[in-house]
């Protein structure tokens, strides 16, 4: 191996992210001619973006198997909107805000938790969200089961966008990093990678408290987006929701995770006839994956526009797997 | 005092429960290390069994108790051949979300089948108390008590003093030994998977006698509540998932009783991490170090 093929592909994929979505997108939505069901739709596709690529970095990139996303999400949405509510700070600083704390309680739960491995860290992590969701149902501050309304609707698609290229970005470079490559060996082999002199439990904590951070971000865009957030927003099913796009993409292929959420998000709408099957459908497609394609759509590899271009130029080659 | 007294009657009621469908999951975990995530729903499907045996078809209870039985056994046993068994040498996270997709198909199926509203379901034994020192205790409470019992006893001899119990053992402590010995694991697991779905069937029909409203979602709660339970009484040991069970009851009743019934579901995840965190081998589990 010469090169780096990794690099290589990651190089050309932020072009895809970045050309590719800001141009096109943008156009349409400045020109005004986006009616606002599909701005509502595009919102919601970017909160998934950040939601799947900040899971991916702790399931897929890290090996950590988190099911309580949904909780630091919950975190977010309620300590950013209750931020802008009461203290009435300006949305970047609201979300901020919640982000931060999402990520202090990734630190806080992380610390003891990370010491448990494979199912026994899947459940523990299942039974935190599910802590967190009870314990905002008790606070009064949060007016429990009956929701907190009243949050100023101030997201708009180009600080989703925003947020979603960041998100990317930081994930991106962070595994082209030194500490990304300690995260992948951690993944790989942890007893390797401890032996190798790695601090496993710093880069598990970190990796989990990033995560952390921008689901936070995703919860308080979502709390700003809806006007309106309860528990019931955050409930199990919300994590497994997040889960299935991350594992449809393949873990630890971040494009794969884009990729997904934009179907998974888009596919739902476009069968709204059918609104009673999605669920079966999602639970089945998940099964189905596992048994056929445990890797998901891109397993740990990524989407390249010169591999993309690449594959035409040589009349419909396909690229070794 | 009486207050006391009677949150714990009605605690170790629901523990029994807890206890039932806790010996599927340890059990499995047991044989092939898989939480089942789709236990739970194993355990719905018994109650809505034992429901339409009652009203549909009007059967006796011990006969829709059997029913409740034996469908969920060949559902569990169906489950393990579709969708765990070719995942058998794969990564035990592949396998987990298998069984949440497991667990989220029967739910999505039960509420396209049975309507997500909730059933009643029937009463077939009087509710009239007895009083024992001031302390009341329901038919349907000694019903699901003395099932309960009769069945872990059952299971008990059948592991300790029948030979696929011996087998079944034998699987759980070396899969390859056991192979090696001329036991047919497969056939094992197999049955494993329908004695564990059978209890967790009888526990759907035992909750239905004391909580008398059942809806395809029911399963969620009381499965990974369980599940703690097993985790608490040492995962893998019988003993373990029937004391973890009774345990796990009577914390739920006293707390609803003495703090708040919202905080219920906190308090069985914080039990969760604590033991995790403590004493990840449970109370009667044996700690094994992980071989490099």
């Amino acid at each position: 191996m010469t090169n780096n093929p990794n690099k290589k592909n990651l190089d050309g994929y932020v072009t895809l992210i970045a050309v590719v979505v800001l141009v096109l997108l943008n156009v349409v939505l400045l020109a005004g001619k986006m009616p606002t069901y599909y701005t509502g739709i595009l919102r919601f596709m970017g909160i998934n973006i950040i939601l799947a690529v900040s899971l991916n970095l702790i399931n897929g990139i890290t090996g950590q198997f988190s099911l309580g996303h949904a909780g630091f999400m919950a975190v977010g949405a309620y300590v950013s909107a209750l931020v802008s509510i009461h203290l009435g700070w300006p949305l970047v600083f609201a979300l901020l805000a919640g982000a931060v704390a999402a990520s202090l309680l990734g630190i806080l739960i992380g610390l003891p938790t990370l010491r448990l491995r494979g199912d026994y860290l899947a459940i523990a992590t299942l039974g935190l969200g599910e802590i967190i969701r009870v314990v905002i149902l008790n606070l009064d501050i949060t007016k429990g089961a009956r929701g907190l309304g009243g949050i100023p609707r101030t997201t708009t698609v180009y600080l989703v966008e925003l947020f979603a290229i960041i998100t990317i970005l930081f994930t991106v470079n962070l595994m082209r990093s030194t500490h990304g490559r300690a995260l992948l060996s951690i993944r790989e082999d942890e007893i390797a990678a401890e032996a190798m002199g790695i601090n496993t439990t710093f880069y598990k904590v970190f990796a989990f408290s990033a995560g952390a951070f921008f689901a936070g971000i995703a919860g308080g865009l979502f709390a700003h987006s809806m006007g309106y957030i309860a528990p019931a927003n955050f409930e199990f099913m919300r994590s497994i929701e997040i889960l299935v796009m991350v594992v449809l993409g393949g873990l630890g292929s971040i494009t794969g995770s884009v990729i997904a959420t934009v179907v998974l998000t888009i596919l739902p709408e476009a069968l709204r006839g059918f609104a009673q099957y999605r669920m079966v459908l999602y639970s089945a497609m998940l099964i189905a994956i596992m048994l056929f394609r445990p890797s998901g759509l891109m397993g740990t590899r990524e989407l390249d526009v010169r591999q993309v271009l690449g594959i035409f130029k040589t009349g419909g080659e396909k690229d070794a797997s | 005092m009486g207050i006391l007294l009677q949150q714990i009657v009605n605690g170790i009621a629901l523990g029994s429960i807890y206890a039932l469908i806790a010996l599927g999951y340890t059990m499995v975990y047991g044989i092939i290390r898989l939480i089942n995530f789709a236990h739970g729903e194993i355990y719905m499907i018994g109650a809505f069994v034992g429901y339409f045996a009652l009203t549909a078809f009007g059967l006796p209870f011990w006969v829709s108790l059997l029913l409740a039985m034996v469908i969920p056994a060949l559902l569990g046993v169906l489950i393990e051949r579709v969708a765990y068994r070719p995942l058998r040498s794969s990564p035990s996270i592949t396998v987990l979300i298998t069984a949440i997709g497991v667990s989220l198909l029967l739910q999505n199926l039960a509420m396209l089948w049975f309507s997500p509203d909730p059933k009643t379901f029937p009463q077939i034994f009087t509710r009239a108390p007895f009083n024992i020192g001031g302390v009341r205790i329901t038919f349907p409470q000694v019903i699901v008590l003395a099932t309960s019992v009769l069945l872990m006893i059952g299971l008990n001899f059948m592991v300790q003093k029948t030979k696929i119990g011996k087998a079944m053992r034998a699987v759980s402590q070396d899969k390859e030994a056991a192979k090696l010995m001329g036991i047919d694991t497969d056939r094992i697991i197999s049955f494993t998977f329908a004695i564990g779905s059978a209890l967790a069937g009888a526990a759907g029909v035992m909750v239905g006698i004391i909580y008398p409203r059942i809806q395809p979602l029911m399963g969620t709660m009381p499965g990974l509540k369980a599940f703690v339970a097993a985790v608490f009484g040492g995962i893998g040991s019988i003993p373990g998932a029937m004391l973890g069970g009774v345990i796990m009851g009577l914390t739920e009743s006293l707390v609803t009783a003495y703090i708040s019934s919202t905080w219920r579901d906190a308090i069985a995840f914080s039990l969760l991490i604590i033991i995790l965190l403590v004493k990840p081998a449970g109370i009667l589990g044996k700690s094994t170090r992980e071989k490099v």
